[in-house]
């Protein structure tokens, strides 16, 4: 199980090597496809942008603010569908038989579907996303410490855990039920959308059931209303920004236990 | 030591069915009670109609399906616990989809497979130069596999099956869909590697020819029971399948009458009859031609296929 662990990097890079190796067959065509999936993720800033033309603030966040919340959505939606997100096409392999196909090799299944069709033009998303985010940097005033710096650094990495790990949950679920992609897809795809506006702008209930039951506040809401000395809704205490890292271990850990149900109950009761 | 032990194994699935809104599951067992052992260097055909159990067996034995009942030990270890570790020292194929990178060249797919099964790089490259010689990959190496034709993809899947040097190969199918060429092709090559490496091969297949051709050994199945296992020869001289009669007349006539044998097929001036294997066709053919105007015939032997519907006849009636 350890050996396991400790080998799972390297299999992973050796596996997106390979992707990334055979879209580089074609440079013209891989750079196209960057350069417009960063063109259409920059229009969604833009319909922002456009929308301060005529309010100055939103549920209290001014342009910058907003900037700073867009592209913590962004970057961690990005980071995690880059790394994960192929992952939904395990219903697909399901259906058509082809899933078999990673149970006879002497790597983990998981491994192989997280890394199937591997695409670094989803690298997209998270560059426009640092573009914003220096941006919104430029224009806000925060008190820089080396305490903030680590603590956003951190936030991303749990942000893009906890999106990784929905990723990982909805594939769990296509096992149960092989057409259940787009489920998943609402909540990661969606849940971005949701979450790059101040989520108390939603009302009492979507924040309370984005804090407990599918705890997208803690990808950045919370962190950053935490950076920006902003207090949090429903009278949680501000430090709640701080634990995004504990909720992304827990998330992990349920989309492990998902994975690994997922997984026996396609060996042991057939499909 | 034998290289694979089945000990009374079993697989059940559970069937839903529905009717109208009514749902009805129920258990259907695939596998039912399966014992065997396969010693090291055999090649085993494992025949059976649709829906045997066949494919169902092969998934036991990779460790991809868990068994619902008894043991199996694949190499000295059970499959379904040790699936990552065994799956080094085995290789699969199945025939009817392509355990290659759909959109890499064949060549790169090749290449993850070295790295994935940590085979020494020298190795590879001796393997490889093996297999593109004796399955004539030359020229496809630098096409994608959604490329290749059946028959292509085929060689590309069996080369990709057998780089890691594996002890044992499952191949479910092999020759399904392919022409007369690619047939006889690949089980020459297949021959050629159980004999140079004592590759253990277990082959499961629709085709006789590729058992007539390959196999030391046959087992077939129906409904998850094992109804024979033995050489291929003990498998023909196991049933008393009839043997047929094919006799050419002068002219075209009513049904003959002979004692001993019937016409089956009466066509023009040509008349089928059968007989059982114990008579003699030599009395047969003296009566006919003593009383009808014969001018030509034959006798055929029964196929394997008549054997075998044979086999299946008594356990799906």
């Amino acid at each position: 199980m350890v050996e396991r662990v400790l080998q799972a990097p390297s299999q992973y890079w050796m596996l997106i090597m390979m992707w990334v190796r055979s879209s580089m067959a074609y440079p013209a065509s891989f750079f196209l496809m960057l350069f417009s999936s960063m063109v259409l993720t920059v229009m969604d800033f833009v319909a922002i942008v456009l929308m301060f033309s005529h309010i100055s603030s939103f549920g209290g966040f001014s342009l910058p603010e907003m900037g700073l919340l867009y592209a913590t959505a962004s970057m961690t939606l990005g980071i995690a569908d880059l790394f994960t997100g192929s992952i939904e096409r395990v219903g697909e392999r399901i259906r058509t038989g082809t899933f078999d196909a990673y149970l006879i090799r002497p790597v983990p299944a998981f491994l192989q579907t997280a890394a199937d069709g591997f695409a670094l033009r989803r690298l997209g998303r998270p560059v426009q996303a640092l573009v914003v985010m220096v941006f919104a940097f430029s224009r806000l005033d925060v008190d820089w410490t080396v305490a903030r710096g680590i603590m956003l650094g951190v936030s991303i990495v749990a942000g893009s855990v906890i999106f990784g790990a929905i990723f990982v949950l909805g594939a769990a679920f296509q096992f149960v039920s092989v057409d259940s992609a787009e489920l998943a897809n609402s909540f990661t795809y969606g849940g971005q959308t949701l979450t790059q506006y101040p989520l108390a702008v939603f009302g009492k209930e979507i924040v309370r059931a984005v804090t407990f039951v599918v705890p997208l506040a803690f990808v950045n809401y919370y962190p950053v209303l935490f950076l920006l000395g902003k207090p949090a809704p429903l009278g949680l205490p501000s430090w709640i920004g701080l634990l995004s890292p504990l909720v992304a271990v827990v998330m992990v850990a349920l989309a492990s236990l998902a994975w690994r149900g997922g997984l026996r109950r396609y060996r042991s009761t057939g499909s | 030591m034998s290289v694979i032990e089945l000990s009374d194994v079993s697989r059940a699935f559970t069937v839903t069915s529905r009717a109208g809104l009514r749902r009805t599951r129920r258990e259907v067992r695939a596998v039912d009670g399966m014992s065997f052992t396969v010693e090291p260097g055999e090649v085993m055909g494992y025949i059976g109609p649709n829906g045997a159990g066949k494919s169902t067996t092969i998934k036991m034995l990779t460790g991809i399906l868990v068994p619902s009942g008894g043991s199996i030990r694949v190499a000295g270890v059970d499959p379904s616990r040790n699936r990552l570790k065994l799956a080094k020292r085995i290789g699969v194929v199945f025939g009817q989809r392509t355990t290659l990178w759909w959109d890499l060249p064949l060549k790169d797919s090749f290449a993850v497979l070295q790295k994935m099964y940590g085979v020494p790089l020298a190795r590879h490259k001796e393997n490889l130069a093996t297999f593109v010689e004796l399955l004539d990959l030359g020229d496809l190496l630098d096409v994608p596999v959604r490329q290749l034709s059946l028959g292509q993809r085929m060689r590309g899947d069996i080369a990709a099956a057998l780089l890691h040097d594996p002890e044992i190969v499952y191949l479910d199918e092999p020759t399904i869909g392919l022409d007369v060429i690619s047939k006889a092709r690949l089980r020459e090559f297949l021959a050629e590697i159980n004999a140079a490496r004592r590759t253990t091969i277990i082959l499961t297949t629709h085709d006789l020819d590729d058992i007539e051709a390959l196999c030391t050994r046959v087992m077939v199945i129906d409904h998850g029971h094992q109804i024979f296992d033995g050489t291929l020869d003990g498998l023909k001289s196991s049933q008393s399948a009839p043997r047929t009669l094919v006799v050419d007349l002068a002219t075209s006539l009513p049904p003959i009458a002979v004692e001993g044998a019937t016409v089956t097929k009466v066509d023009g001036p040509r008349q089928h009859l059968t007989f059982p294997p114990t008579t003699s066709a030599a009395p047969l053919l003296a009566q006919i031609a003593a009383n009808y105007p014969l001018v030509d015939l034959s006798v055929a032997e029964p196929t394997i296929e008549s054997v075998i519907t044979q086999l299946y006849a008594p356990a799906s009636s």
